[in-house]
């Protein structure tokens, strides 16, 4: 069993942790919050047959968009890849396994498994294309569709500043999905662009308890891809 | 003039009130923000996890955390709060969200929308959309009156997959204002000049239309 306090590690051995056929979950909205030096990382130790689930695809030659160009991801589970010309075209050629779902699902689907729920229940999609593979129940005399849980394996987080224990803080917009994936796999490393000291973190200032997270690795934003962008969309 | 966006967009924005949470969907409606008043109080939320979001000046270094769900670079507005993406769903499900602006593939005179899907053609996902149509209580379109070809977008009945049933309140296009009612699809405004006959060739759906009544823009 490992220390409470200590939760560092270096990028190659959190990420040596994860083995070919995984299912990962990855921070991240865009590019905020994606956990970027984790996934080069990745890439660079070559695991393959990858499930991957994160909102989207984000654009082919950052982040998970790497490494399905590179052939390595089987299977996504996702919101929309708009953004990623090559996972859609990998997706209509059927080398790449993806399932959609409303943006809110995902979350509440991801959210669920964190808070240890099997599933939820939702009207959202009704009368769409989407309740089609759905099972339908009555509760109170509204008709309900069952979405169940998603849990992985792994998740790979973003966060602006962590310390020895695990604990998270997030930042702006990056926030989005990391939260709830930080509490939704078995194991769970995240990357942190700054560290506070043990103790040096308000207790009421952190996001996600130490508890859920297994291992940190420091990330210099200085050298790390942070997918940034010249022009705004 | 203005060009047919520049009607649809200046019109539209005249649907947001002082005091709303307002959504402005992926393109042409995120080029509201810059029709709102400048003075007018009202929080805009991006599904990513923001409320109270607004462009970042154009010469400005942008903080690159900050985006919204365009992937457009953004500033914050005085008491705007950050949040996870099941907290921002929240808000859309319980209709905290007060209208949202949205694009169309094509729409129909029941309030059908339908923008996320062109079987075969185009399918990148469905992002917010099917929440944001479902749950908020007002839903403008925003879109042009006919597609590239000239066929009508505005149905009687959707053919493409739909986002949400009867969930359009308004449909604002560069040549009509039409409310979704439940006597069916009525004119509220037509743009300046266009006549009835016009918009009635160009339109599938049955519009009702009170000549008298008739605003332009």
């Amino acid at each position: 069993m490992t220390s409470l306090n200590q939760k560092y590690i270096s990028i190659e051995a959190a990420i040596g942790i994860i083995p070919d056929g995984a299912s990962i979950m990855v921070g991240g909205f865009g590019s905020p919050g994606t956990p970027f030096a984790l996934l080069d990382e990745l890439l660079a130790q070559g695991q393959k047959e990858l499930t991957l689930i994160k909102n989207d695809a984000n654009e082919p030659d950052i982040g998970i968009g790497r490494l399905i160009r590179a052939g390595r991801v089987q299977r996504l589970i996702t919101s929309h890849i708009g953004l990623n010309r090559i996972a859609i075209e990998e997706m209509n050629r059927g080398q790449l396994v993806v399932e959609m779902y409303p943006q809110g699902l995902l979350a509440e689907k991801i959210r669920c498994a964190g808070v240890g729920h099997p599933g939820f229940l939702t009207d959202i999609g009704l009368e769409t294309e989407i309740a089609q593979h759905r099972r339908e129940i009555e509760v109170n005399g509204q008709t309900c569709a069952i979405e169940p849980a998603i849990h992985a394996d792994f998740s790979l987080i973003h966060a602006d500043l962590a310390d020895h224990y695990g604990n998270l803080v997030y930042r702006g917009t990056a926030i989005n999905f990391n939260p709830l994936m930080a509490m939704a796999a078995d194991m769970v490393i995240a990357q942190a662009f700054r560290v506070a000291a043990p103790g040096e973190l308000k207790p009421e200032a952190v996001h996600t308890p130490c508890a859920f997270v297994n291992h940190v690795v420091q990330v210099d934003p200085a050298t790390s891809n942070q997918g940034i962008r010249a022009h705004a969309v | 003039m203005p060009s047919d966006q520049e009607r649809i967009l200046a019109r539209a924005a005249r649907e947001i009130l002082p005091g709303q949470i307002v959504n402005l969907g992926i393109g042409l409606p995120q080029r509201l923000f810059h029709y709102m008043p400048e003075d007018q109080e009202v929080l805009v939320h991006s599904e990513n996890g923001i409320l109270g979001c607004q462009p970042v000046a154009e010469n400005a270094v942008p903080d690159y955390e900050m985006i919204d769900s365009g992937g457009a670079y953004i500033g914050v507005t005085p008491g705007a709060s950050v949040f996870d993406s099941a907290v921002s769903f929240a808000m859309i499900r319980r209709s905290r969200v007060n209208v949202t602006f949205m694009g169309a593939f094509e729409v129909d005179q029941q309030g059908n929308l339908a923008n996320w899907k062109i079987p075969g053609k185009f399918s990148p996902g469905i992002g917010g959309a099917m929440e944001l149509a479902q749950k908020v209580e007002k839903l403008v379109v925003l879109c042009s009156h006919n597609d590239k070809h000239g066929n009508p977008k505005i149905l009687r009945q959707c053919r493409l997959p739909l986002t949400a049933p009867r969930c359009a309140s308004l449909i604002v296009t560069e040549k009509a204002v039409m409310a979704v009612t439940e006597r069916g699809l009525e004119v509220i405004d037509i743009a300046e000049n266009l006549d009835v006959e016009t918009l009635r060739a160009a339109t599938e759906a049955e519009l009702i239309i009170n000549e008298s009544q008739l605003g332009r823009f």
